[in-house]
């Protein structure tokens, strides 16, 4: 493995300016926010050179490593603090410091009416740098560090604006639905080291063939545990549509096109484990299968524009899980649909961000209405991002979701069919609450109060727009081409033998895209052919309910964890005061009584002390007696 | 009789007569130099004259030598670390020391005289605290390198008589604070008597006074056992007076409370070291053979120590006499070390002493920052809802605690982890047992302060914190960082320590 001292400073540049603005406080008000963008804009440059001596060296050369230091030492328990970037990791880090960086540009103009802005910037290059040290770590443990450190970063800038209430309950929500998976990721690492005694990917890669398939089983399982919570998947999806609580910018970078992907990038880094354990990946895929089900439905419901993208996301990372359960052959193309719904999907959050900004931060689409005539910079912005996600060719989504689609159907057997189906079904129902959005918001008749002046935002904020949205067309293509991504990542993956197609590729094509058609066109026949009331009708039956109320996760989770829990917590607490408080006061007042009466013998006289030593004096000759007798 | 010239090492007596070099210019400087410049000039030439010392014994570590001053002098692995960290602990305090809010104005005037109002009104401060902070260092570096009988003692009262007179200047309370110093220096003399007939006994056991010569007898075991135990026991008791352990322990609460705060932190911290580096030479070396007898009774004055310490530490409302406590409960554990008997007890000994006084000197600091307009406030009541008026203050006084009760991360629970378990390898489980007992009460009163001053409301008349000068940050910085870096990363100095701690003969 070579050796490159460069990588730190990816990490270094943005958790520099984090400490920066959060130690000069106020005093970097004028300048933080700048300061902030040139570091993460600094950190993608770097990324680049990384990228283009990659390129010139040959395959086998590319990984390179960087040691920090040594980290823990504790007899047979080695770990150092250590980088690694490969084929994987430099996706990544392009795709977070580059997106990133668009994001830090569109914040300066999204936040500069808020007086707390400098906070906001440092947060997010706290994320930025912890975010890489994510995905550059070469170890489970390092991992570890920068997936805690995201999650901290997550629940500050959801709960940024703390002062409402609501919205810190959304961060808490997040941050103790995460701790669930976390949770899951220190066991991984635990049952790992117990093991196989190695927690680095590189020991672990070579550990792997030799180990029990069912101690495997069990880090995997641990794994999509840690995966399903931060990527909001099924059955810990429920705190991603409350933390759309956050800034909008935050929404786009942290919940729709990095950080919600670590889950994906986790199991994929992971690859040699799942492979060497089918039990661990069936379980891959069936959260996959669900997942994208899942926030599909949840979609159709939503009137908040940003709720609706949310649960979208959740839906899109749950054909990512998919593809990277479907083993060798699906790394690729789960990691491609990442890649270009990062660019896609946090194009149309900073497009919602734009809707917002121009209508005094409403949310409700009910309230939105032929805003394509006021602001269309935002209109084009956010409609090739939406052709992007219905995978209509030539966009983005086109090639992605239909490799996973088609990898889907070849997995073999009544499973590949329910799969393929799983994920047909969900194209279909992307199109259709994608559509509702476009429809609702940016056609029809204008639904909005008197008040609202809808304008196009500034050149700072439709810049990272529009670039996001050549992304979203192009992406796709350059990534497919010639196999481009596939043969790029293929030196980390085991090799995969030729599938027996159950279908053509073109048939699932034509499938793929005659779902579309019927969501797209039930869309338009209920909500463009009729008037939308600007308030959600109530007689409406009682599926819809239950779809609106989010599949009734939260009474779910509510009536399983919360009240046993809460019923769990009130004994303990009524242990604590009557057993344990009681014994815990009964020695205390006993000691407080002795202390008392030790406390006498300090009179506060000279010759009562004079008089204790010597006591002391004789007390020591006497028990010297005693022993010597 | 002939009389020989005393042939001297001076490399090796460098670091002290540096600093006895040091503090006679100070008395010239009291005498000849206008009272206006005194201040400055005093603590450039202290702090000047401790660095000095320090780079000097950092200069000579590693050399080994038992004829530096005639045989009287014995300089080794865990001299070398005794003498840096009491200079490095002396370093911190004269920072604190020289914030001279503390001290009175006029040390020679009756308190409440036309005189005492006289000199506060003029300004003057009483500089005469840093000659006698450098005569009392003197003291404390010879004192754990002393190779017999009578150095060890002029070392013993080199030390104590300084802290004696400085125990005395507190600016406020002050009859408080001089009847603390008649106290020490009562108590002190008293126990001073018991350590001489002690060694009158030791030489009347082995007919020698270097400790080679009382070492050799004991091994040889020719003599009269009754007049070595006689004489362990009297002498033990002098050095226990000096470490503050049960039942020679009177005297540390009201004198750490009379002192002026600045002399209480330097006395704890420093005394402290030279103390237990002299009962470690001894033990380790001398009655090292005699263990059969003095094991017990150590282990028995631990565990009382230990006990009484943590005990009586949970009644107590004064900030200062809380910390006294504590400080005997530390005492008690720190006599575990010496109980091991063996190279980690050693190691981790000193580890300990480093640690805890660097800890303690910020603690006090941080009790010197807690006023209210008459002075100081050591009331633990008006210490509640310290947190919430002053963060920063108050977190970090209560991460010193923290460090104090031994909680993982800070550098005290590496001390305690180390000092037991060498307890432990050695034998010593009882002590062991006593020892993570006590510490679990002793856990209790550090967190109950730290409770006061988060969790409770304030009264309404609420001490201020006020805003900490320079040197005063200096010291609470200085301590708070190597405390942090001691229990995050304490390999480093583990290591550093290991090389050195191994005693010559």
């Amino acid at each position: 493995m070579l050796i490159n001292n460069g990588l730190v400073y990816l990490i270094a540049l943005p958790l520099a300016g984090a400490a920066i603005l959060l130690l000069a406080g106020r005093r970097s008000d004028k300048w933080g926010h700048i300061l902030a963008t040139l570091l993460s804009a600094s950190s993608f440059a770097v990324g680049l050179l990384q990228l283009s001596q990659m390129l010139g060296r040959p395959t086998e050369q590319r990984a390179v490593e960087q040691k920090l230091f040594e980290w823990i030492s504790v007899g047979s328990f080695q770990v150092d603090a250590g980088l690694l970037l490969d084929q994987l990791s430099i996706c990544f880090v392009l795709l977070i410091t580059g997106v990133g960086t668009l994001i830090h540009i569109y914040s300066i103009s999204y936040m500069s009416h808020d007086h707390d802005r400098r906070r906001f910037f440092a947060y997010l290059n706290l994320f930025i740098a912890a975010m890489l040290l994510l995905v550059l770590g070469n170890s489970f443990l390092n991992l570890y560090v920068g997936w805690e450190g995201v999650g901290l970063a997550s629940y500050l800038l959801i709960g940024f604006w703390n002062q409402k209430p609501a919205y810190a309950t959304a961060s808490k929500k997040a941050f103790i639905m995460n701790r669930v998976g976390d949770m899951g990721l220190s066991f991984a690492i635990m049952i790992a080291f117990a093991s196989l005694g190695t927690v680095s990917f590189a020991g672990i890669k070579e550990a792997a063939p030799h180990a029990s398939t069912a101690s495997l089983t069990a880090i995997g399982i641990m794994l999509l545990v840690a995966a399903t919570g931060k990527s909001a998947q099924f059955p810990l999806q429920a705190w991603l549509g409350d933390a759309m609580a956050g800034p909008t910018p935050v929404s786009a970078l942290i919940h729709a096109a990095t950080m919600v992907t670590a889950g994906v990038y986790l199991i994929t880094r992971s690859n040699f484990i799942f492979d060497a354990a089918p039990t661990a990946q069936l379980l891959v895929v069936i959260v996959g299968a669900i997942t994208l089900l899942f926030g599909a439905i949840i979609g159709t419901a939503k009137d908040d524009i940003k709720k609706a993208l949310a649960a979208s996301t959740m839906s899109q990372i749950g054909y990512m899980i998919l593809g990277a359960g479907l083993g060798p052959v699906g790394y690729a193309f789960a990691i491609m649909h990442l890649l270009t719904h990062g660019f896609f999907k946090a194009g149309m959050f900073l497009g919602a961000g734009s809707v917002m900004h121009g209508m005094d931060d409403e949310v409700n689409m009910r309230k939105y209405g032929n805003l394509r005539k006021f602001m269309p910079i935002t209109f084009v912005t956010f409609g090739l991002g939406y052709l992007a996600i219905l995978g209509v060719p030539p966009f983005a989504g086109f090639y992605s979701k239909d490799m996973i689609i088609e990898t889907a159907f070849n997995a073999g057997g009544i499973k590949g069919i329910l799969l393929g189906s799983a994920a047909l079904l969900g194209a279909g129902i992307t199109a259709f609450y994608m559509t509702r959005v476009m429809i609702l918001t940016f056609t029809g008749a204008p639904r909005w109060d008197e008040k609202a002046h809808p304008h196009e935002s500034p050149i700072l904020m439709w810049l990272p727009m529009a670039i996001l949205a050549i992304g979203s067309v192009t992406s796709g293509f350059l990534l497919s081409r010639g196999d481009a991504l596939v043969n790029w990542l293929a030196p980390l993956f085991a090799e995969h033998g030729e599938h027996e197609e159950l279908l053509k590729p073109i048939v699932v094509t034509s499938l793929a895209l005659l779902m579309v058609a019927i969501g797209v066109a039930i869309a338009f026949m209920k909500y463009s052919r009729s008037e939308v009331s600007n308030t959600a009708p109530e007689d409406v039956s009682f599926l819809t309910k239950i779809v609106r109320r989010d599949l009734l996760q939260d009474d779910f989770n509510e009536a399983i964890f919360m009240r046993p829990g809460q019923a769990l917590t009130s004994t303990l607490v009524k242990t604590d005061e009557l057993v344990i408080d009681g014994a815990v006061r009964g020695v205390g007042s006993v000691a407080l009584g002795s202390a008392g009466a030790l406390r006498g013998t300090q009179t506060g006289f000279v010759r009562s002390y004079a008089a204790l030593i010597l006591i002391g004096a004789v007390a020591l000759i006497a028990a010297i007696w005693v022993v010597t007798q | 009789m002939t009389f020989t010239a005393p042939v001297l090492n001076y490399t090796i007596l460098s670091p002290m007569l540096i600093i006895l070099a040091g503090a006679l210019i100070g008395v010239m400087i009291e005498a000849f130099v206008s009272k206006a410049l005194r201040p400055i000039i005093q603590l450039i030439l202290t702090l000047a004259t401790l660095l000095v010392a320090l780079v000097q014994v950092f200069r000579i570590r590693g050399t080994e030598s038992v004829s530096a001053a005639m045989g009287s002098v014995i300089f080794d692995g865990p001299g070398f670390l005794f003498q840096a960290t009491i200079l490095v602990i002396s370093i911190i305090s004269v920072f604190l020391i020289a914030d001279n809010e503390n001290f009175t104005a006029l040390a020679a005037a009756i308190p409440g005289s036309a005189e005492e109002q006289e000199s506060i009104q003029k300004g003057n401060k009483v500089t005469e605290v840093y000659p006698l902070t450098l005569f009392a260092v003197a003291g404390m570096l010879l004192f754990p390198i002393s190779s017999d009988l009578i150095t060890l003692f002029v070392a013993l009262e080199m030390l104590s008589l300084p802290l004696y007179l400085m125990a005395g200047l507190s600016r406020r309370r002050r009859l408080l604070s001089q009847e603390a110093a008649l106290k020490y220096f009562l108590l002190g003399a008293f126990s001073s008597a018991f350590f001489l007939f002690g060694a009158a006994y030791l030489y009347g056991y082995s007919g020698a006074i270097s400790f080679a010569g009382i070492r050799s007898s004991v091994v040889g075991g020719s003599g009269n056992d009754i007049f070595l135990l006689i004489g362990i026991a009297f002498v033990s008791v002098g050095l226990l007076f000096k470490v503050g352990a049960v039942p020679f322990h009177a005297w540390s609460p009201d004198v750490y409370q009379g002192a002026p705060t600045a002399v209480t932190a330097f006395m704890a911290a420093a005394t402290k070291v030279a103390a237990f580096g002299a009962m470690l030479r001894i033990y380790y070396t001398v009655f090292a053979n005699a263990q059969w007898s003095w094991t017990p009774l150590l282990s028995g004055i631990a565990i009382i120590t230990m006990l009484f310490g943590s005990f009586v530490a949970i009644a107590q409302r004064d900030v200062k006499r809380m910390l006294a406590y504590s400080s005997i409960a530390h005492a008690g554990f720190l006599l575990a070390g010496v109980i091991a008997l063996n190279k980690a007890g050693l190691s981790a000994s000193i580890f300990y002493l480093f640690a805890y006084g660097v800890a303690t000197v910020g603690a006090f600091a941080v009790v010197t920052l807690v006023r209210d307009s008459s002075g100081e406030v050591t009331d633990l009541n008006r210490w509640a809802g310290l947190g919430k008026r002053s963060p920063w203050v108050a977190s970090v006084f209560a991460f010193f605690l923290l460090a104090f009760a031994g909680i993982p991360l800070t550098s005290g629970f590496i001390g305690k982890f180390s000092i037991f378990s060498a307890a432990y390898e050695s034998g010593a489980k009882g002590v062991v047992i006593a020892g993570v007992l006590s510490s679990a009460i002793a856990a209790f009163f550090y967190i109950r302060v730290i409770v006061l001053m988060f969790f409770t409301d304030s009264h309404e008349d609420a001490t201020t914190v006020v805003i900490p000068s320079v040197l005063t940050r200096i010291t609470v910085i200085f301590a708070f960082v190597i405390t942090v870096a001691l229990g995050v990363y304490p390999a480093p100095l583990i290591d550093f320590i290991n090389k050195f701690a191994t005693f010559i003969r």
